[in-house]
């Protein structure tokens, strides 16, 4: 049984079409990293997933038909939405003892050890902490909390780069044991690459890139081609072309590195990279078709 | 409100267990209603505040009536009681407005959310805050507020060499108290319930403003209904349930609620057939606001 199972996975708001019959497979012990573009889906693919939303189609998140059970659900995943959500009036033991009081998988001694590490003060609330602390303050929640599944939808939003950098370290030392699985959303994704196990492209709610890291980081290559090399280089089919200080960097699926090699020079692209290439080949086949 | 399991949450010996705890529904109520209580302090601080301000009005009309050598006041322990519990009304219809609605405009229903919780216990925990709660803890602030009256006049009315033989001519301390407990269980903890849950309605639905959304449709129905038919039983059925269960006969002007209440016996309150269609009314305004949690995303 997959931890998340989603098969026609649709939801519109209207005429609008958030999901478009996705389906999607995650298994346990994966940290998948979803990325796509502002309104591509990707919160109302989580939300309902998360029991937030209702939708059409087939979904089973932990065996669990998410919209009917969510109460149930929580007891084995968490999120966190955004760094914005945890009430404003409330104090930190409050959430602690909240925690342990409604959360049967709440480990608050856990909690308490993490909040150490922290400069987070007992009797604050949550108003009077900086953006970076809220955060830590949630991460330190959540991690206390025995789960199979943790989603999280853009979890350093607004966050410095320092903060950001702790979250997802201790996220993989603190908590990540390869029985737990992982989805997370953001724009940063330069900074989750090796953080990830799996990687997804979401556009206009479609999946139009799904593979793991290692599938990823065998079959695509990048080369800084040598002027002189262009046309050669260009004979091997890129699948996407940019210019990058008056030099072409060319990323290529499944060619041989040794072929490569002699154009310029090799490196693994950047998530990043591939998503530009996958979402402009996308729109000009679109545009194509439509002329 | 607790029982001793509830209180040690954080005790060494459960954060030891490596088991998952087992979480009672009971259990979770319990911590739905104390996070109300810490989110909404104004719950318990404002009869608070209404007693405390009572009591330093009293103590300066008393004094006042001492030192002329007046007659002793009619000590209005009704008044006080009618004072506390009135701020728990208003305290309990500003708090519903804003219990479905608030979590939504701050965006934290989606931290609720992720905790497992069901938008049932949230709802109904949301409902014993002005159903329960707030009448409980009216009564107690209202009765210690009385018993703090009967000693503060006695003493001034001994100092002033006055004599104390008026104060037991009133209804005996105990006997008023239980008239009021009566009066809180019956009026506002059940016959009030479809006010609350219309409220709690509103505020699971508002996509803002939810004190126009509250007050505008009665208000709206009534021009309709007055303009169009030339009649008033809207406004009727609303005075009715606001005024209580009492026979229309009986609620003569001069006559205060409480008074008119105990010619109310039980037996007479639980057959009348309002009560009982309050309490349906108010079952479907709560399933409604039940289910438009669950669809309800943040504004």
């Amino acid at each position: 049984m997959g931890c998340i199972e989603a098969r026609g996975l649709r939801k519109a708001f209207g005429t609008t079409i958030a999901v478009d019959g996705i389906n999607v497979r995650v298994e346990e012990g994966r940290i998948l990293g979803l990325i796509g573009p502002n309104g591509a889906g990707k919160t109302t693919a989580l939300n309902a997933i998360l029991g937030l939303t209702s939708y059409e189609g087939e979904l089973r998140v932990l065996g669990r038909d998410p919209w009917t059970e969510r109460e149930k659900l929580m007891r084995d995943a968490c999120f966190i939405a955004d760094v914005a959500v945890l009430p404003r009036w409330m104090r930190v033991w409050q959430a602690l003892d909240y925690f342990a009081g409604v959360h049967p998988r709440f480990d608050r001694a856990k909690a308490e050890g993490f909040l150490a590490k922290t400069t987070i003060g007992r009797a604050s609330k949550v108003r009077e902490l900086s953006k970076g602390m809220v955060a830590q303050l949630h991460l330190a929640l959540v991690m206390a909390i025995d789960a199979k599944l943790l989603v999280l939808d853009e979890p350093t939003l607004g966050l410095d780069i320092l903060y950001r950098k702790q979250f997802y370290d201790s996220l993989l030392n603190d908590y990540f044991d390869r029985s737990r699985t992982i989805v997370v959303t953001t724009h940063q994704v330069e900074e989750i690459q090796d953080v990830l196990t799996d990687v997804m492209f979401i556009n206009r709610g479609r999946i139009v890139f799904d593979c793991s890291m290692e599938e990823f980081e065998s079959r695509y290559l990048e080369v800084t081609v040598n002027p002189e090399q262009i046309a050669a280089a260009r004979a091997l089919k890129p699948i996407h072309e940019r210019q990058v200080f008056g030099r072409s960097i060319l990323l290529f699926d499944r060619v041989e590195r040794q072929q490569l090699a002699a154009l310029g020079d090799v490196r693994t692209p950047s998530i990043a990279d591939l998503f530009v290439a996958v979402l402009s080949n996308q729109s000009g086949a679109a545009q194509g078709g439509a002329r | 409100m607790s029982t001793p399991s509830n209180t040690v949450p954080g005790s060494p010996l459960e954060s030891q267990v490596t088991a998952p705890a087992v979480i009672t529904a009971s259990r979770r109520m319990y911590w739905s209603v104390r996070r109300e209580l810490w989110e909404h302090r104004s719950i318990y601080i404002a009869p608070l505040a209404a007693a405390a301000v009572f009591l330093l009005a009293f103590l300066t009309g008393l004094t006042l009536s001492a030192a002329h050598r007046h007659e002793p006041l009619d000590i209005p322990y009704e008044f006080a009681a009618a004072l506390i519990m009135g701020t728990g009304f208003i305290v309990g219809i500003f708090y519903s407005l804003d219990a479905l609605y608030g979590e939504r405009r701050d965006r934290s229903i989606l931290f609720w959310k992720s905790l497992p919780v069901s938008d049932l216990t949230t709802v109904l925990s949301k409902l014993a805050i002005p159903l329960v709660i707030l009448p409980l803890l009216s009564f107690a602030i209202a009765v210690v507020t009385q018993f703090v009256m009967l000693l503060l006049s006695s003493a001034v009315l001994l100092g002033s060499g006055l004599s104390v033989g008026t104060l037991g001519a009133r209804m005996s301390f105990f006997h008023m108290s239980l008239m009021l407990l009566y009066h809180i269980l019956t009026v506002h903890g059940l016959w009030y319930a479809p006010i609350y849950g219309w409220l709690l309605l509103v505020s699971a639905w508002a996509p803002r403003a939810p004190f126009i959304w509250a007050f505008l449709p009665p208000f709206v129905i009534w021009g309709v209904e007055k303009i169009a038919f030339r009649t008033s039983h809207f406004l009727g059925m609303l005075q009715y349930r606001l005024t209580g269960p009492v026979p229309s006969t009986t609620t003569a002007r001069s006559g205060n609620l409480m008074e008119m209440m105990s010619a109310l016996t039980p037996v007479q309150f639980f057959s009348r057939p309002g009560l009982w269609v309050g309490l349906a009314v108010a079952a479907i305004f709560l399933a409604a606001a039940v289910r438009l949690r669950r669809y309800r995303e943040p504004i």
